[in-house]
């Protein structure tokens, strides 16, 4: 039974998949939907009874479904690992992904591709599930890159704008270099371990040496990196938000984006004997959280801020994972699910309320006309800045606080002035959004409209999960949710260390509140009290506003470091590879062509010669000439078969003056 | 690799010879098209039934060559009539008869002239083609393969859809040519070896040209690098190997659909590398320089390949170069020498018969509706013709290996393997998967997404028929060998054991046993023929 709901939780959405892939034709959009959300549904049913069992019993336990690649020293099976952790990860999928397929049933209605959106958001499903439900890192590899292509997918699910196909390319092509830094983790792994069992691996982790766990953890990086979209391989991510608004909130927010994030802490075990690695992740997570910020503070697309933010947020799970707080990392990742998911989908409602408009700067004015979806934008936004006591408040404060007990001031420092920046673009947006005079467009402001049931429902759900979210937590490093998940990140070498007195943590928990209100109070003097104030501040630095629109000119950067010179030299190999090789070959060509003409003059003149002197008549020679000319292929023929009796000759020669060819020299 | 096994009749004959005689038929068929086709059709599916059968009754996980037959056929010179498949050559077979049903459904509406000999002439290229995956005897194996080039010449020359098609025709028969004379010398001085081998230890018979025979017996090193390098120029230019592989863009563009799809898919070359270069000189194979030659040849072909792919605007020239790439990640995967990587080139070397050989198909029904595989006349197609994308997409991703596809399995043994061999090597060629991604999705972006291209307004005909037939058989394999490879590594397991095995051993220590009588067991439905073994004086 434990077995079954196991393999039914990824097997559920597949049938979907192949349900709607296959036949979604034939039948209608209300089959189509019911079918999508129905699964994840199931799925998530399941879900919640292996999650009741698992609380139960206490242990993990591997479920096999078949023996996918063997042979040699290799054995990979298609196997499932169920413990704490892949119950947390399971539950936030299935659970947040149920509700935004509920809510795309609204959103999608009507567009073009409907069915073709439910199967790639089932396929997602599968692949996602797959990811962190493998007991194995070649499964988890299947989940990683097929999560990477239904992201491509749907990030392309508008095909016909240039701007769509160009980010679902990017987005696949920067993931592809992580997953190449992923693969060699994973022959790493194998060649030092003999297999790809984390279970294995796990034991036997305490024989590696360092350099070789450093070299492992930082090729994990790359591949988490990449996923995750932290600096340098962030880039996609932004881009990404051409899709639709529920794959943004799915895909490119809750779920897959923070897969970097569980597969380091999956591999903790390794990290925790590379402390050059540790480190390497909590500085990769610092910056990005910090730099990610800077951008979010002057973009005026509704969904690119929220993007920035989410690679801001990932930051701080990286950050968490770097000094130690695995389960932190882990806590932060599930709340961000619930309050990102949130104002994805709450930012969609607006778009959907205003016809697709996207710029915040053609908005405002929003609250009294879908009042709905404000209060909801609000409460995603006081969970993010750190409100006490929403989620979002407790998470990043236990991340905050670990890095300040262990001593980690300037990661501290960069995580609390990006929690600053955090509450400021947050409380910008929603000022800009929903405050202050309407901006609108007058055809759109003819149909704004509060968005249908099955789009608010869902995000109630979300919203109250926002605020209650956290209390698992509870308290910070001690909570309900520490100790379930206590033997997945448990240390090596023992327990994680309380130290930190209570006096401490009520302290930096009060700073945490303070920041994220002079973030909030920042904004609203800017957005709210004084509004021309902000015009006047990005006037008066014109460079630093303009580098921070255009992101730093990172991208443009990328192009001319690398895209660029890949097709330039794809240009001059082409060049090369029709003039200098085939040069070659045309040239050995001719000097056949006139090996061959030699040999011809040789029968004209020496054969035939022979036959005219004899008296036969000469112009029957010279047809036969002619007619020999005409065919070259026998003359190429010719040419070879005199070089092989040389070629013969010379080796014969050789060898019978090496070792000898007969009896006789023996 | 000694042992043998035979089955109750003569099945590989008939594979071998049932293409031909079907050939024969069609020609004296009247000139009718549509009899001529549902005849053609009908030889190549029922060639595909052989082969499956020959596939249902292979014993997996056995390094046994499986099927035997062997008749002397020129006794003085120790040439014989010797078939056998085991698991590095069946699968071959198989391919071979599954892509040929295929590019006849292909070429039912697309082949518009003399189709009488085009089938022909298919059906002749059909049996030569098995005839060097069967061939057990190196002769033979050579006969077939030059005699592949006869069809093969007039296939390009005649159907071509290029202008430049008889130079490419041409290129392509000279290169091949040229190559196995080198070739054939190297098969000739394995004999001359066997023959003083022979001489010095009294054995009979004197001269053999029989692969198992070969194995049986010691071969100096220095021989075995001169031969190795000698079988090499046969076996890379066909293959072909950077820097050897000029033909091959040319002889894909201006070739017939057909003619691509056999030249892509069917890996002659590389197959001959782990069919008689690895077991026949184990020692070469291992030799340093070698290895770092044909690593680095191999590593600046997956680059190279991938990075001129990159900028291709016709997609049959874009093929053409990421299949030299690809080709490249097979000899790394060869040259590892350890079980993965053999295991993961043989399975890759299938995996491209349904891949690139598949996405040659798609170029083939983009070409059908557009005269032309260029850049220009597409954009947009996605809304065109959404099941023709589809299944490029699906080929296509499997092509650059994504896990679920059978590419993914291949490519990932290949690279485990190079990577345990020589983690550099193995490092330079996992950047070969950035690229792959790039050049077929950047390429796939500009024909399929992005607004609808110029003179694209009026109505294009989305796949149907056989083409749709064409399009699922090949993605059933991708997935199939991609989620649930098992049956396909059973038949090929046992084999790749044994030659890690040998190349381990090596040819100098190797004992040297030597097939003198043979004692049959009959056991169910098989005779096992097993070996006796004589130690030498």
């Amino acid at each position: 039974m434990f077995e079954l709901l196991v393999i039914l939780i990824p097997v559920l959405p597949l049938a979907a998949v192949l349900l709607n892939g296959l036949l979604g034709s034939r039948y209608s959009h209300d089959i189509a939907h019911r079918l999508g959300w129905g699964s994840v549904g199931l799925s998530f049913l399941c879900a919640v009874g292996i999650f009741v069992e698992t609380l139960r019993t206490g242990v993990a336990r591997e479920v096999v479904a078949y023996r996918w690649i063997f042979g040699g020293d290799l054995t990979v099976n298609l196997a499932f690992l169920v413990d704490p952790l892949t119950c947390i990860m399971m539950l936030v999928v299935t659970g947040v992904g149920f509700l935004i397929h509920l809510y795309s049933v609204g959103y999608m209605h009507g567009e073009e591709g409907f069915t073709r959106f439910f199967t790639y958001m089932n396929l997602f499903m599968v692949s996602m599930l797959l990811l962190v439900m493998g007991s194995n890192y070649l499964v988890l590899f299947i989940g990683w890159e097929g999560v990477g292509l239904c992201s491509y997918l749907l990030i392309g699910y508008y095909y016909d704008r240039v701007s769509a196909a160009k980010a679902a390319t990017k987005a696949f092509v920067v993931n592809r270099i992580g997953d190449a830094g992923f693969l060699l983790a994973i022959f790493l792994i194998f060649v030092n371990f003999k297999t790809l069992d984390y279970t294995q691996v796990f034991a036997q982790a305490s024989q590696l040496s360092t350099g070789m766990a450093t070299a492992i953890a930082l090729c994990l990086l790359i591949g988490a990196v990449g996923k995750s979209a932290q600096i340098p391989l962030y880039t996609w991510l932004p881009d990404a938000m051409e899709g639709p608004t529920p794959v943004s909130a799915l895909i490119h927010a809750a779920t897959m984006v923070t897969a970097g994030v569980y597969m380091i802490v999956r591999n903790h075990v390794l990290y925790d004997m590379a402390p050059v690695a540790l480190t390497t992740v909590a500085w990769v997570g610092g910056l990005t959280a910090l730099f990610a910020a800077t951008i979010g503070l002057v973009q005026t697309d509704i969904k690119r801020v929220l993007a920035y933010s989410t690679v801001s947020q990932l930051g701080y799970m990286f950050l968490a994972c770097g000094i130690g707080a695995y389960t932190a990392a882990i806590f932060h990742l599930m709340t961000h699910a619930f309050f990102k998911a949130l104002l994805f989908l709450s930012a969609g409602s607006v778009i959907h309320a205003l016809s697709g408009e996207q710029d915040i700067r053609n908005m405002g004015g929003l609250r009294s006309k879908i009042p709905w979806t404000h209060a909801l934008f609000l409460v995603g936004t006081l969970a993010i800045a750190g409100i006490f006591p929403l989620a979002g408040f407790w998470s990043k404060d236990e991340i905050m606080a670990h890095a300040f007990t262990h001593g980690q001031y300037v990661l501290y420092a960069m995580a609390a002035i990006g929690a600053f920046l955090t509450a400021f673009y947050m409380f910008r947006l929603t000022y800009l959004t929903f405050y202050g005079r309407s901006r609108l467009d007058h055809h759109v402001a003819e149909h704004v409209h509060e968005s249908p049931a099955v789009m608010i429902g869902p995000l109630v759900v979300l919203a109250v999960l926002s605020v209650i979210g956290g209390f698992p937590g509870v308290p910070p490093e001690s909570g309900w949710f520490h100790h379930f998940l206590h033997p997945v990140t448990v240390a090596a070498g023992g327990g994680e260390e309380h130290g930190a007195g209570f006096g401490l943590v009520a302290t930096l928990m009060v700073v945490a509140t303070a920041i994220a209100l002079l973030g909030w109070g920042l904004a609203h003097y800017l957005y709210s009290v004084r509004t021309e104030a902000a015009d006047n501040l990005a006037a008066r630095a014109p460079g630093a506003y303009r580098t921070l629109l255009n992101k730093y000119y990172v991208d443009e950067l990328y192009d001319f470091l690398f895209v660029e010179p890949a097709k330039r030299l794809g240009v001059v190999w082409d060049w090369f590879d029709r003039t200098v090789i085939d040069g070659i070959v045309l040239g050995v060509g001719r000097l056949t062509q006139s090996g061959s003409a030699g040999s011809t003059w040789i029968e004209k003149h020496a054969i035939y010669g022979l036959i005219n002197v004899v008296g036969y008549a000469n112009h029957l020679a010279a047809r036969s000439w002619r007619r020999l000319q005409s065919g070259k292929v026998h003359h190429y023929a010719a040419i070879i078969v005199a070089g092989l009796f040389i070629l013969v000759h010379l080796i014969l020669v050789w060898w019978s003056g090496s070792s000898g060819i007969g009896v006789a020299s023996r | 690799m000694l042992e043998e096994l035979t089955f109750g009749f003569p099945v590989l004959s008939m594979l071998l010879f049932f293409p031909l005689l079907g050939a024969i038929v069609l020609w004296l068929l009247d000139n009718d098209d549509d009899l001529i086709k549902n005849a053609a059709l009908a030889v190549a599916g029922l060639e595909l039934v052989l082969a499956c059968v020959v596939l249902l009754h292979f014993v997996p996980d056995s390094a046994a060559m499986q099927f035997v037959e062997r008749v002397a056929w020129i006794p003085p010179l120790g040439i014989g009539y010797h078939l056998g498949v085991d698991g590095i050559s069946v699968l071959f077979v198989a391919l071979t008869a599954f892509l040929t049903v295929l590019i006849v459904l292909y070429s039912w509406d697309t082949v518009r002239h003399q189709v009488k000999t085009y089938f022909v002439a298919l059906l002749a290229l059909e049996t030569t083609i098995v005839g060097v995956f069967v061939s057990l005897d190196l002769i033979l194996f050579f006969v077939f393969w030059e005699l592949m080039l006869i069809p093969s010449y007039f296939l390009i020359k005649l159907w071509g859809g290029g202008a430049e098609r008889q130079y490419a025709a041409l290129k392509y028969v000279l290169y091949t040519l040229l190559g196995s004379v080198f070739m054939l010398v190297g098969i000739v001085l394995l004999d001359l070896n066997y023959h003083e081998w022979a001489v010095t230890n009294h054995a009979d018979p004197p001269y053999t040209f029989d692969f198992l025979q070969l194995l049986t017996i010691p071969i100096p090193i220095d021989r075995q690098v001169l031969i190795f390098w000698l079988l090499f120029m046969g076996l890379a230019f066909k293959a072909p190997m950077f820097p050897f592989h000029t033909w091959l863009p040319d002889a894909l563009l201006e070739g017939p659909i057909g003619m691509a799809v056999i030249l892509a898919g069917i890996k002659l070359g590389t197959y001959g590398f782990i069919r008689f270069s690895l077991p026949l000189l184990p020692d070469a194979s291992r030799n340093e320089g070698v290895v770092t030659v044909m690593m680095t040849l191999a590593l600046i072909a997956i680059l190279y390949g991938a990075i001129v792919a990159l900028i291709q605007p016709d997609f049959r020239r874009l093929l053409a170069f990421s299949s030299i790439s690809h080709l490249g990640f097979v000899v790394v995967g060869l040259f590892a020498l350890n079980f993965q990587g053999l295991q993961g080139s043989l399975l890759t070397m299938i995996n491209l018969g349904f891949s690139t050989a598949g996405l040659f198909f798609l170029a083939g029904f983009l070409y059908h509706r557009r005269q032309t595989t260029n850049l220009a006349a597409f954009g947009g197609l996605a809304r065109k013709v959404p099941l023709l994308a589809t299944f490029l997409l699906i080929i296509g991703l499997a092509s650059i290996g994504l896990p679920g596809t059978n590419g993914f399995v291949g490519e990932f043994l290949i690279l485990l393997g190079a990577f345990k061999a020589y983690w550099l090597y193995g490092t330079v060629a996992v950047t070969g998967v950035i690229l792959g991604a790039a050049y077929f999705l950047w390429y796939y972006e500009r024909a399929m997404f992005g607004p609808l291209a110029q003179g694209l307004s009026h109505t294009m005909a989305d796949l149907k028929g056989r083409e749709l037939v064409i399009a699922v058989s090949l993605s059933v394999m991708v997935f199939w060998i991609g989620l649930y490879p098992s049956p396909f590594l059973r038949i090929m397991n046992g084999s790749v054991q044994a030659l890690v095995d040998r190349l381990d051993r090596g040819a100098q220590v190797a004992k040297i046993d030597v097939l003198l009588s043979t004692g049959r067991v009959v056991s169910g439905k098989w005779q096992v023929e097993r070996t006796e073994t004589r130690r030498e004086p």
